[in-house]
């Protein structure tokens, strides 16, 4: 979006005329990408495009003999009004905030660990992979009855070990009920972040470190002089995909918490609207709000990337 | 993006009623075989071969039954019935066979249908009348009407329901009492001296547990508890009346009991989460279905022999009342066997299979002969008139028609915001406009 005002009069009279090789290998590049682009569009483009066209009608599930019928922005004016969509939007930016620092900074720790060598280090880094290989709403299952008040085992031990008098319900008070899912999420998404950070840390030269280590230089400065730095592009890589994937988060909390109506993510309410309810117009609506919201968070990381890539 | 959100909640829901399963555990109770088809011969000729998929039901002993009569009705008629339990909470269950119907899907043959749905499924649903109007007349004749929808019978009534109160009667014996609870304020009362007592061996043990979750049961339980304080039925005379004093009184004193009575988790309990918590010992009153008579004096259950069951109780000003609910069958209109379809709906809703229901599941015979058998009576004590005949209350679908279950969502979210601490008088007003919003939308 920054380099729209670039002003660039040159490079047109410098390329040359295309030979014709060159242009027999774009064609057969095109040929090779029109079956890649042919799916891009029909599992990419036309559900989006359609959504979108959803979101301006009255479209309704069951909606017996009444015909749909296009009601221009109509969803999009009750939707900026909607309280339960607003505390939706707040709910899941809540739970994102809190569950993708937790992961970057549990993750990078365990990166730096399993990077560093000691041993058992192979059979560490697949151990540690198990969380995040259990489906997310088996995981949200088994947390669930752990965290059960009457015969969950989180209370036992805490009770065992004396830090809670008595047993918490952790998922149903209102009050733990957004910790208690982000506690889930972070346990089950933080392998996967060390997983991208241990990639990052693997490319990083040894023989920068040898030479901080002939400088003279404390671990500590080696970690944010040469790894952080050199890290860059992966932590932006992996908080971009956390992020999305918080954002559109929707099996965790459903296992957890059904309709509740104060723990509603925008999927969740998405969901609700468009599977329960059947408003499926209204329900577009709100998915292409979504889709904003999260496409405004990629602005905002791919501009950070840039900036902070033209500085190198 | 609308079919990766339906594809996840599908995902989800089959997860939840696979969690929701209760283990298999034989039982001797189930002994008795499943009912022979009456003129199987015929059948066979004429549909034999045919496969039909059954969605059925998932809570308590459900799906085995099911299993059991639809292997039975296999090996007699040659017509191959797959079972696929639905989604244990019922808005769920709603929320699958809309997506069904509204993309013509021929993937459902028969469904099991909530007794406040027949209104918003009418039309896609065969109308049963010509081949099935002589077996209606056997069935209680209200849920015959209710199963009419503008002259076409659209669903078979299966099973009945209504809410009843179990009680502990070793424990009422042990602390002094001579009877149940005839007011919720004496529920509250009992509850919590048991628990107290109860808990210095059983630090689990909860004086009262129903269900709180944010789903259509609670409706359900609400509905009992409003309308058995006299505060009505949610809806009245086409408008909103939750927004009473007398509701938010009730809705105040279950509030209260959250987490002090019963288990604090009790917001997140369904059926299952309740039936366990009562059959493990670990209760002194539950509300639930009939269903879970069965079970408690099952093999499996702990509180076999030590537990009855009676009337809910009432509010200050009221009486005691009961939600109806129940299932009926009906046949999808984009069935490709239909007939073959209709054939195990007929032998579903017998008079030999509602029997044999009411025998190995404690389920609510809508056939009044079957509700009157000896034996039947002998297994299934929430039968007796005493209990059977309390004043019936009916969840506000007729006034909601095809947005009923958004408006039960309205209710049962509310009513959770509530238990789970907020005032009544700062959640009413808001269900109430929205509820009338709702009724407005035609």
């Amino acid at each position: 979006m920054s380099s729209v005002a670039t002003p660039a009069p040159g490079p047109r009279r410098r390329r040359h005329r295309r030979t014709k090789l060159q242009r027999r290998q774009t064609r057969i590049g095109w040929v090779l990408l029109v079956p890649a682009l042919a799916v891009v569009a029909f599992v990419a483009i036309y559900p989006l495009g359609k959504t979108v066209y959803e979101s301006f009608t009255n479209q309704e599930f069951l909606a017996g003999l009444e015909p749909t019928k296009w009601v221009g922005l109509d969803n999009y004016r009750t939707l900026w009004h909607d309280p339960a969509f607003r505390h939706s939007v707040w709910v899941t930016v809540k739970f994102t905030l809190i569950t993708v620092s937790f992961e970057f900074v549990l993750g990078l720790i365990i990166a730096l660990v399993v990077n560093s060598h000691f041993r058992g280090r192979g059979l560490m880094r697949a151990v540690m992979l198990v969380p995040w290989a259990i489906p997310t709403v088996v995981a949200a299952k088994i947390w669930q009855w752990m965290l059960d008040d009457v015969f969950g085992v989180v209370n036992d031990l805490l009770m065992k070990l004396h830090i809670i008098s008595h047993p918490h319900a952790w998922i149903s008070d209102p009050a733990t009920s957004l910790a208690s899912v982000s506690a889930v999420d972070i346990w089950k998404t933080t392998p996967f972040v060390a997983l991208l950070l241990l990639a990052g840390l693997q490319v990083i030269p040894r023989d920068l470190y040898e030479a901080a280590d002939v400088d003279g230089a404390s671990p500590l400065q080696q970690f944010w002089r040469i790894t952080l730095p050199l890290l860059k592009p992966a932590i932006l890589v992996t908080l971009i995909f956390r992020t999305l994937d918080a954002l559109r988060v929707f099996d965790v909390f459903f296992v957890f918490f059904g309709n509740r109506a104060d723990t509603q993510t925008m999927a969740i309410y998405a969901q609700g609207t468009i599977v329960q309810d059947g408003h499926v117009g209204y329900g577009a609506a709100i998915s292409v709000a979504i889709f904003l919201i999260i496409s405004l968070f990629v602005v905002i990381y791919v501009t950070f990337m840039r900036v902070t890539g033209d500085d190198e | 993006m609308l079919g990766l959100i339906g594809a996840v909640a599908l995902i989800a829901s089959l997860a939840a009623t696979v969690g929701n399963a209760r283990p298999t555990v034989a039982k001797k109770s189930n002994a008795i075989a499943a009912p022979k088809v009456p003129n199987a011969a015929a059948i066979k000729k004429k549909y034999g071969g045919q496969k039909i998929t059954f969605v059925g039901d998932s809570v308590g002993d459900g799906n085995k039954r099911d299993t059991a009569l639809a292997k039975r009705f296999s090996r007699d008629t040659g017509i191959k019935v797959s079972v696929v339990p639905h989604p244990a909470a019922s808005d769920q269950s709603y929320a699958q066979l809309v997506r069904a119907f509204s993309q013509k899907s021929s993937s459902i043959d028969v469904a099991m249908i909530d007794v406040v749905w027949p209104g918003a499924f009418a039309p896609y649903l065969v109308n049963l009348k010509p081949k099935l109007g002589k077996q209606a007349k056997l069935h209680a004749q209200g849920i015959i009407q209710n199963d009419t929808i503008g002259g076409k019978l659209v669903a078979m009534p299966w099973f009945g329901d209504y809410g009843i109160l179990y009680y502990r009667t070793d424990l009422l014996k042990k602390y002094g009492y001579k009877a149940p609870p005839k007011t919720w304020a004496d529920l509250f009362k009992m509850a919590k001296k048991i628990q107290d007592g109860e808990q210095k061996t059983n630090p689990n043990f909860a004086g009262f547990v129903f269900q709180g979750n944010a789903y259509e049961g609670l409706t359900c339980n609400a509905l009992e508890w409003v309308a058995s304080a006299g505060g009505g039925h949610f809806v009245d005379g086409g408008k909103a009346s939750i927004n009473n004093a007398k509701a938010a009184t009730i809705l105040d004193a279950m509030r209260n009991q959250v987490g002090k009575t019963t288990p604090r988790g009790v917001t997140s309990y369904q059926e299952d989460q309740t039936e366990h918590a009562f059959d493990a010992g670990d209760a002194a009153f539950a509300r639930n279905w009939p269903y879970q008579y069965g079970i408690g004096a099952g093999a499996t259950s702990k509180v076999k022999g030590k537990f009855s069951v009676t009337t809910l109780p009432h509010g200050a000003s009221g009486g005691p009342v009961g939600t109806v609910g129940g299932w009926q069958l009906a046949v999808s209109k984009y069935s490709k066997h239909k007939d073959a379809a209709i054939e195990f709906v007929r032998y579903m809703t017998s008079p030999a299979v509602e029997k044999f229901d009411a025998l190995t599941n404690s389920n609510v015979p809508t056939i009044l002969s079957v509700a009157k058998d000896k034996a039947v009576r002998a297994k299934n004590p929430y039968l007796k008139p005493a209990i059977a005949s309390v004043p019936r209350v009916t969840r506000p679908a007729k006034f909601f028609k095809t947005h009923y279950n958004e408006a039960s969502k309205i209710i049962y979210q509310g009513v959770n915001q509530i238990l789970n601490g907020t005032p009544a008088k700062s959640v009413l007003p808001s269900m109430q406009s929205k509820l009338n919003t709702l009724l407005k939308q035609k």
